[in-house]
């Protein structure tokens, strides 16, 4: 009987349990998870203050999951170290687990820079997990002044989250835009501007380089005050396990199609790999839900003896402010089609006969069909371009390709 | 396993299905009383031209993407009916974002929704495939 | 308005208050009646385009629409009654011949309604059809007057063609142009189903249907469209059109509009060119003629199928088929004068030709006294409408009845009788793609199926009651039938006894 070992519980590892789960009912499945919780969404959390979600609601899985999965739950316990000659685990608490399988899914960890005076802060908070969100609530109040450093996903979620909870708040970027990562100027612009009428302060191509204990020190010579500090820079995928070990790292484990590293048995699986972007054509980061979902259950699958490749990977954002909504995809490095309505924007990157990104914003109805076309290649001369850049309609292929979409299980 | 497909030969366009979609997952007795002067939230839509047309609703896919995409593990896929937990969904679009299909909308309240074959319902067999009246629509096992 | 304005026929009725504004009678009305005020979120219709054909009160999800007659009256009297008004405005109007389809609607008998049919008590009971065999296969084509041995006295078997039919009930001839591709394919699907035959027109047969050719009639008429080696041969019988009982003597008449794609490649003739039937065969101008067709015919097909002579009932119908069954016609077709069109002039629709119950009793006696019956088989027509129809046609001669209203009533028609306009909403008697793929013939030939299921099942229910347990046994048995209301005239010339005699 095999043992299979995850370290780390975000959704890769459920994805990786249902992989070998999907193949292999027997083995024996160990899970460490450095949180004490059971597998819950991480991206959630913003919700949960926004009060959109509660701690219940927002489990990933079945209350059931590990029973019914049959995986031995090891909570509030990290691995320290892995022995791949003696295949065996090191955990921090003094204990040692064998392994014939690992999948190493530790996801990453917040990055701050070393800012002057950050320790006089006395409320600063990351926002990545459950216990950061739970501690930021406890930690504002109606009154509070909030400076959120980085306009990014993870900073520009935490202030929707946490908009009606406290007095102001105060996102800034070294930036010249927000959510620089997936948009460009102009469609960052409405988004701005859209968060700006939502009450959001915006300093960007700013950025704190001082604080003092209630005060930033701004790169313009700006000072803020505040109550909370949020940072929300970037974060670090956490490799030390593999790279310990002389495994292949780079920003990321990396991993090829199907999920394993340079080390024999071991894989690695979600925000801590570097695996294969399709959409660039090597590997990168892709430091997504679906993504890390899909490359647990791809890891699982081969661990468990099947035979499962992952080679269609793009970065994907759906990502929404206070109703206005913005998707994305793929890259943005082609000839660039837009379409410009009142209140919606629509770019679309185009490079030899193939959709490779896009960009909507404030119409995103059926955009899987972008992303489909992307991920699936999908030659732009069998389909009418025209129309899909107005509305996504599969009306747009052709007849014998849309009869065939529908017409049979797929 | 039983799937909804959509006939395009016989599909006329009249947007029946949606509203007998609407209606059907709305629990109540009257079409008139239920969707009189209100905005439908319909969970199949017909697409094309005057020529041709066809409602597109969840394929239920073998390998679905909604599934392994939603951020709230709010879909799952219970005898072979890929359905989605209302309550747990926080109407992040993720879903929309990887639909080949376009399958999924958000619901009036914001949260998603989705074909779910009429097994939540009342109606025993989907509702657009007992309404349509073109036999356009149909529930039936295809190889 | 002006003095060419006639005031609607129909009232659209729209109950606010159950009406969601889903669009679905715009969508579903060709005629354009309804439309949409999206200022207002409510529909809107247009009464005079609206010509009541249902579409939208059968398709309306929440019952919110009715049509209703409009009680806008003339100041009509006996003689000069609403209609007949209006058509002097429409023709004052227009200055041309009305046109108008299906059959004749004048309130002139209907002797089906005025004959009964009698049941068995005490002496020759009656015959359960569910416990007891039933027989209701017909044999239609020339019989051998008597029994013929060889010199070993063994039967010689050598009979003509026969069609065989599961029930006495064939459809009847509708063209591909006047009706559609769906509404043809329903038919010939039902009949196949059925164990019956169905009928080309004269528009020829499409190359899709030539697998339905066992279970088909092919149709020659003075237009020939469509005619060709293939198609006599693809047919179970072939049937000579002479005329139509909508509208005896004048051909048919398929405007250009309807000759498009298919309809123009299965008649043979060019692209949006009319398909006009001159109102005789030009190489027919005697019984001798005929007989001429008839063997070509028969020659073509190399004697192997039966030939139809259709004709509309005309005054002297009995000594003209009396002509035909000379002609070496295997089956004479006689068309009442209440059978459907897809186009006639209204004058001629309404008052040419004579009722098909007097036809069909007087051409039975005819042939029966000429000792020519069984020389023949007999199918009537005209507005067959029911089970009893048929055995009512079938005790006055008849050997098998032809039916085309009811059938497009199974598949959707309600008789709004605006065939000539080419918008059947019901996507039967049009060509537009739009509308013919309202029609899916998975539901039409169903429903056919069942129509004809029905009638044959109240066929065994009506022999039965009699103590009849076969076609056979019934045909001509006038003594089933009784006249109520008719006078003695009308008694005599259909053979039967009053009520109570």
């Amino acid at each position: 009987m095999s043992e299979y070992v995850i370290i780390g519980n975000g959704t890769a590892a459920a994805g990786c349990i249902e992989g070998i789960r999907s193949i292999d009912s027997e083995g024996k499945i160990t899970l460490i998870s450095k949180e004490k919780y059971k597998v819950y969404s991480r991206p959630l959390i913003s919700y949960l203050l926004e009060g959109k979600t509660d701690v219940e609601r927002m489990k990933y899985r079945g209350e059931d999951f590990y029973e019914k999965n049959n995986v031995s739950f090891f909570p509030g316990i990290s691995a320290t170290k892995i022995d791949a000659d003696k295949k065996e685990i090191s955990l921090d608490n003094e204990e040692k687990i064998s392994y014939d399988k690992i999948c190493v899914s530790t996801g990453s960890s917040p990055f701050v820079p070393p800012f002057e005076g950050l320790d006089s802060v006395q409320k600063k908070f990351s926002f990545m997990t459950l216990d950061d969100a739970l501690s930021l609530k406890e930690a504002i109040n109606p009154e509070s002044r909030v400076l959120i450093v980085g306009a990014g996903l993870i900073g520009l979620k935490c202030a929707e989250g946490i908009k009606d909870l406290v007095k102001e708040i105060t996102v800034c970027d070294l930036a010249d835009r927000i959510l620089s990562s997936i948009l460009d100027a102009e469609c960052a612009g409405i988004m701005q501007k859209h968060l700006e009428e939502n009450g959001i302060k915006f300093l960007l191509s700013d950025s704190a380089t001082k604080f003092e204990s209630n005060k930033a020190y701004m790169k313009s010579g700006k000072e803020v005050e505040f109550d909370v500090l949020v940072l929300a820079i970037g974060v670090r995928a956490n490799i030390s396990l593999v790279k310990n070990i002389e495994g292949e790292v780079n920003r990321g484990i990396v991993v090829n199609t199907k999920m394993e590293t340079s080390v024999k048995d071991i894989y690695a699986a979600g925000d801590c790999s570097e695996g294969y972007d399709a959409s660039i054509g090597g590997n990168r980061v892709l430091a997504i839900l679906p993504n890390a979902y899909m490359q647990g259950f791809c890891a699982g699958v081969n661990m468990a003896g099947g035979e499962k490749e992952f080679s269609n990977a793009i970065p994907m954002n759906s990502i929404g402010f206070f109703g206005l909504h913005v998707m994305t995809a793929g890259c943005y490095d082609g000839e660039c089609f837009e379409e410009k309505r009142e209140g919606v924007l629509k770019r679309f990157f185009v490079k030899d006969n193939k959709l490779i990104g896009y960009m909507l914003i404030g119409e995103t109805d059926r955009a899987g069909i972008y992303t489909s076309m992307i991920r699936e290649k999908v030659p732009l001369d069998t389909v009418d371009f025209e129309l899909l850049r107005k509305v996504a309609t599969t009306f747009a292929f052709s007849n014998e390709n849309r009869r065939k979409k529908f017409g049979g299980v797929v | 396993m039983k799937r909804v497909y959509v006939n395009e030969e016989w599909c006329l366009g009249c947007h029946l299905c949606e509203y007998n979609c609407a209606f059907a997952n709305l629990g109540l007795k009257d079409m008139a009383d239920a969707l009189k002067g209100k905005k439908i939230f319909p969970r199949i839509h017909v697409e094309g031209d005057e020529k041709i047309s066809y409602g597109v609703s969840c394929r239920h896919c073998e390998d679905p993407m909604c599934i392994k995409s939603c951020i709230a593990g709010a879909i799952s896929k219970e005898n072979g009916v890929v359905t989605i937990d209302r309550s747990k969904c926080v109407g992040c679009l993720t879903c929309v974002l990887v639909c080949p299909y376009g399958a999924l909308a958000p619901s009036e309240e914001g949260t998603m929704q989705k074909c779910e074959l009429c097994v939540k319902n009342s109606c025993g067999e989907p509702a657009c495939v007992t309404g349509c009246p073109n036999k356009a629509i149909v529930y039936e096992e295809r190889g | 308005m002006s003095i060419r304005y006639i005031y609607p026929e129909f009232e659209v009725v729209r109950n606010e208050n159950r009406c969601i504004a889903c669009r679905v009678c715009e969508r579903q009305c060709a005629n354009e009646v309804h439309s949409y005020n999206e200022e207002k979120n409510v529909m809107i219709s247009d009464e005079t385009k609206c010509v009541n054909c249902q579409r939208c009160v059968s398709l309306c999800p929440t019952r919110a629409l009715k049509i209703v007659k409009s009680d806008c009256t003339l100041r009509e009297n006996a003689n000069w009654q609403n209609d007949t008004i209006k058509e002097i405005y429409k023709q004052a109007g227009s200055g041309g011949v009305l046109l108008s389809s299906m059959g004749n609607p004048k309130p002139l008998p209907v002797y089906w309604d005025k004959i009964l049919i009698n049941a068995s008590q005490v002496t020759n009971p009656p015959i359960d059809p569910l416990r007891e065999p039933m027989e209701t296969r017909v044999f239609l084509g020339k019989k051998n007057g008597e029994i013929e041995r060889d010199e070993n006295g063994n039967l010689k078997c050598s009979l003509p063609p026969q069609l065989e039919l599961s029930m006495p009930v064939m459809f009847s001839a509708m063209s591909y142009g006047s009706i559609s591709y769906n509404a043809h394919a329903s038919l010939a699907r039902a009949a196949t189903e059925l164990g019956i035959l169905y009928n080309t027109g004269e528009g020829g047969l499409h190359e899709d249907f030539y697998v339905y050719g066992p279970n088909t009639i092919v149709q020659v008429a003075s237009g020939r469209f469509g005619v060709h080696e293939d198609y006599l041969k693809a047919g179970a019988a072939v049937e000579i059109k002479m005329g139509q009982g909508a509208k005896p003597g004048i051909g048919g008449h398929l405007p250009g509009a309807k000759i498009v794609g298919d309809v123009s490649k299965t008649r043979m003739i060019p692209e949006g060119s009319d398909a006009i039937s001159p109102a005789p065969h030009h190489d027919i101008y005697s019984i001798e003629d005929l007989r001429q067709l008839v063997f070509s015919l028969k020659e073509a097909t190399e004697y192997k199928k039966p030939v139809i002579v259709k004709v509309a009932a005309v005054h002297n119908i009995a000594a003209i088929a009396s002509g035909i069954a000379r002609s070496g016609a295997d089956i004479i077709a006689i068309d009442g004068f209440r059978g459907g069109t897809g186009a006639a002039p209204t004058r001629i629709r309404d008052n040419v030709g004579i009722p098909i119950e007097l036809a069909l009793a007087s051409v039975d006696q005819r042939l029966r006294d000429e000792g020519i019956r069984n020389t023949v088989s007999l199918v009537v027509g005209g507005s067959i409408r029911s089970a009893s129809d048929v055995i009512k046609a079938i005790a006055l001669g008849a050997d098998a009845c032809y039916v085309a209203t009811a059938a497009l009533l199974a598949l959707g028609c309600h008789l709004c009788r605006t065939c000539q306009s080419g918008k059947c909403n019901w996507g039967i008697a049009t060509q537009r793609p739009d509308l013919v793929k309202r029609l899916n013939p998975d539901i039409g030939s169903e429903r056919l199926v069942n129509l004809m299921t029905a009638w044959r099942h109240e066929i065994k229910e009506l022999m039965g009651g009699m103590g009849i347990n076969s076609i056979e046994a019934l045909k001509g048995n006038r003594l089933m039938l009784r006249g109520v209301g008719l006078n003695e005239k009308e008694l005599e010339i259909l053979g039967i006894s009053h009520a109570g005699e």
